[in-house]
């Protein structure tokens, strides 16, 4: 018998959260990405874990950081408004170095916006939401498996490099349904959580970095009486006002990911082996762009496609290398146009970059993506 | 030697970065006689803070220390208390913090009854700011946000807590040590939502302000003003000035913490062994 089953997006994100280990969840309800508040309400008790609608985004965000410093797995989701008010504490997590996933199941914006159609406005938020320097991995699906897969990895991420790792899923996404088969427990492989590796009488110091950047700072309620604060802090956890420190973290905070970068930097390239133009795609918008593609080679276009899994750090070296072989990039994004500024400063003049955007609320429809190529290989727009 | 409770105190951390004559040093004293006092394990206690003078504490304690952001100490206590419930999880909080910027996370802390103790060091004042009004700065007191006497009307944060659901309410003040200690001892005790305000001096923000900058006289004014809760209760309304305030055990009620109430919804969904 098939395992195949039918799923959302959303659900897929659950279960790929709960099969890398995440056994706390807080929330608050926000369409569209309510499903995953509920499938955690539902599921997590099942495996000994705990769920716990907050009173708001905030507290959702600050609860989840909680269970994760007393050693648990912890991830929190919302959608555009939500996620604007967890940006607070997106910051404590990046500064004071705490595993956690924050899925965003984007939808049109800014405020309130157009509840809850399809939109992918929020990539610079995503990078920046939050006040001051700091690095941020954001991951973006494009199918329903993907979804699960992507879950796993941003738990892992988020483990191994202990800084918050956003699902920046979109409402296409978040709502679509699939037919999947997901992998046995077996086959997934799951970061644990570091732990210190010497003592607190051979000198413990919680923020210490290993080998790869990273403290290997321990759980609440393991005898390290360890000291997590927000403030700026040297190895020993406590805050210090010293310009030599605060610059040093800053710029540890950035390596790790930095030094990490090629690993976790996912693309996929389809029809690019000989093409001569290329579409830069993600989440939900990959779909059509694909189609759009695959449409323009039938009319003899050699036109490929790059999708961004990893959105953040940002693929500089796959989109560098396409744009010393193309004549072309078109960016499709559902939103004003964010995604194309980076790439543009990577392509830094190699090659025309044009803008396929859609802001109205409703998804791409292949023939829009399909006449953007036209006009690239056409020479720009008229 | 080892003086009195020292082992609670991180050595290196101290001298703390109170002013003189502030109220905060009793407080957080009061903590751990009554950490002390129960018998609770350094190891397994985890101490939790927001932003402001107070919340300046845990990096003083011995323990597992938390500071958090401004008013979000409630939130992370409550992550770190349902993940860990063998934990004894005690927050840290001042006036502003939990009464006005985490005044959400306060109602609802008290009403889901989360397993924590809550110590909110009430100097009527924002004081780490250089002494604005918070919601409990009583009306008619000045701030330098209120420098022709704060029209707001303040909170009672005692009665707040329990309306919300807290299950242990009560209140002293740093004039009054041993009563204090035996107040957070009392909520330490309570398997719940414990809430234990303790008023102390801000001689530098608030008292300075308000005809009160040395520190001795707001501590006669603790002693003068403060009547335990059974002579307050017989006390004609009369004589219920504007200055005087009940200090006592408000509030004790026995209710399923949040964390056993989980475990059956576990036992219930078949998590149980998982």
């Amino acid at each position: 018998m098939s395992k195949a089953r039918l799923m959302q997006g959303n659900e897929a994100c659950v279960e790929g959260a709960l099969a890398a280990g995440v056994r706390f969840f807080g929330g608050y309800p926000i369409t569209p990405s309510t499903e995953v508040a509920e499938g955690m309400a539902k599921l997590l008790p099942t495996v000994g874990g705990k769920f716990v609608q907050m009173e708001d985004e905030i507290a959702s965000m600050g609860v989840v950081l909680g269970a994760s410093l007393a050693g648990k797995k912890a991830v929190t989701a919302s959608s555009g408004p939500g996620i604007s008010l967890k940006q607070e504490l997106i910051g404590y997590a990046a500064a004071a170095e705490i595993p956690v996933v924050i899925v965003n199941v984007q939808r049109v914006g800014p405020s309130t916006g157009q509840p809850t159609a399809p939109s992918q406005g929020d990539v610079m938020q995503a990078r920046w939401g939050t006040h001051g320097d700091h690095p941020m991995i954001a991951l973006s699906p494009w199918s329903v498996r993907e979804a699960f897969d992507t879950a796993v990895m941003a738990v892992n991420y988020s483990e191994r490099f202990r800084t918050p790792v956003i699902l920046l899923m979109d409402e296409i996404v978040g709502h679509l349904r699939e037919k999947v088969e997901l992998p046995e427990a077996s086959a997934i492989e799951i970061y644990p959580r570091r732990k210190p590796s010497c003592s607190r009488s051979e000198g413990y110091e919680p923020f210490t970095p290993d080998k790869d950047l990273v403290p290997n700072t321990a759980n609440f309620g393991e005898g390290y009486h360890i000291h997590v604060t927000g403030l700026i802090h040297d190895d020993t956890g406590f805050p210090i006002g010293s310009p030599k420190i605060t610059r040093e973290v800053t710029k540890r905070l950035h390596e790790k990911i930095e030094i990490a970068r090629d690993e976790i930097t996912h693309v996929e390239e389809y029809f690019m082996d000989d093409a001569e133009y290329a579409v830069v795609a993600f989440g939900g918008t990959a779909r059509t762009a694909y189609e759009a593609v695959a449409n323009a080679r039938k009319k003899g276009i050699k036109v490929g496609m790059v999708r961004l899994i990893t959105i953040w750090p940002f693929a500089d070296k796959a989109i560098k290398k396409i744009a010393e072989k193309v004549k072309g990039i078109l960016v499709t994004e559902l939103n004003y146009g964010q995604l194309v500024g980076e790439v543009e400063r990577v392509v830094a003049g190699k090659c025309p970059v044009e803008l396929c955007a859609k802001y109205d609320m409703t998804i791409f429809e292949p023939a829009e993506i399909e006449a953007g190529i036209d006009e690239l290989v056409a020479g720009g727009k008229a | 030697m080892e003086r009195s409770f020292e082992k609670y105190f991180r050595q290196n951390r101290l001298p703390h970065l109170w002013c003189p004559g502030c109220g905060n040093g009793i407080v957080m004293k009061a903590i751990v006689q009554a950490i002390e006092k129960k018998g609770l394990d350094q190891d397994k206690t985890v101490i939790v803070s927001g932003i402001g003078c107070s919340s300046r504490a845990s990096g003083y304690m011995d323990f597992d220390t938390l500071h958090t952001a401004h008013g979000r100490a409630i939130p992370f206590a409550t992550g770190i208390k349902l993940a860990n419930p063998e934990l004894n999880v005690i927050v840290i909080t001042g006036d502003g913090d939990c009464t006005a910027i985490g005044g959400n996370h306060f109602i609802h802390g008290c009403r889901r009854n989360v397993d924590l103790t809550v110590v909110l060091f009430n100097n009527s004042i924002y004081g780490m700011t250089g002494g604005q009004a918070s919601p409990m700065t009583p009306t008619h007191k000045k701030a330098t946000t209120a420098p022709y006497g704060a029209i707001d009307r303040n909170f009672d944060a005692c009665r707040l807590a329990e309306a919300a659901g807290a299950t242990y309410v009560a209140r002293s003040t740093a004039f009054h040590v041993q009563h204090l200690t035996d107040m957070i001892a009392g909520g330490i005790d309570n398997k719940g939502f414990s809430f234990v305000e303790a008023i102390c001096q801000c001689p530098t923000s608030f008292g300075r302000k308000n005809k009160m900058a040395d520190p001795a006289k707001m501590m006669m004014w603790m002693r003068d003003n403060a009547v335990m809760k059974a002579a307050w209760d017989k006390l004609p309304d009369d004589k219920k000035t504007e200055e005087k305030f009940p200090i006592g055990l408000f509030y004790n009620e026995s209710e399923t913490d949040y964390a056993t109430a989980y475990n059956e919804v576990i036992q219930i969904a078949g998590g149980a062994d998982k």
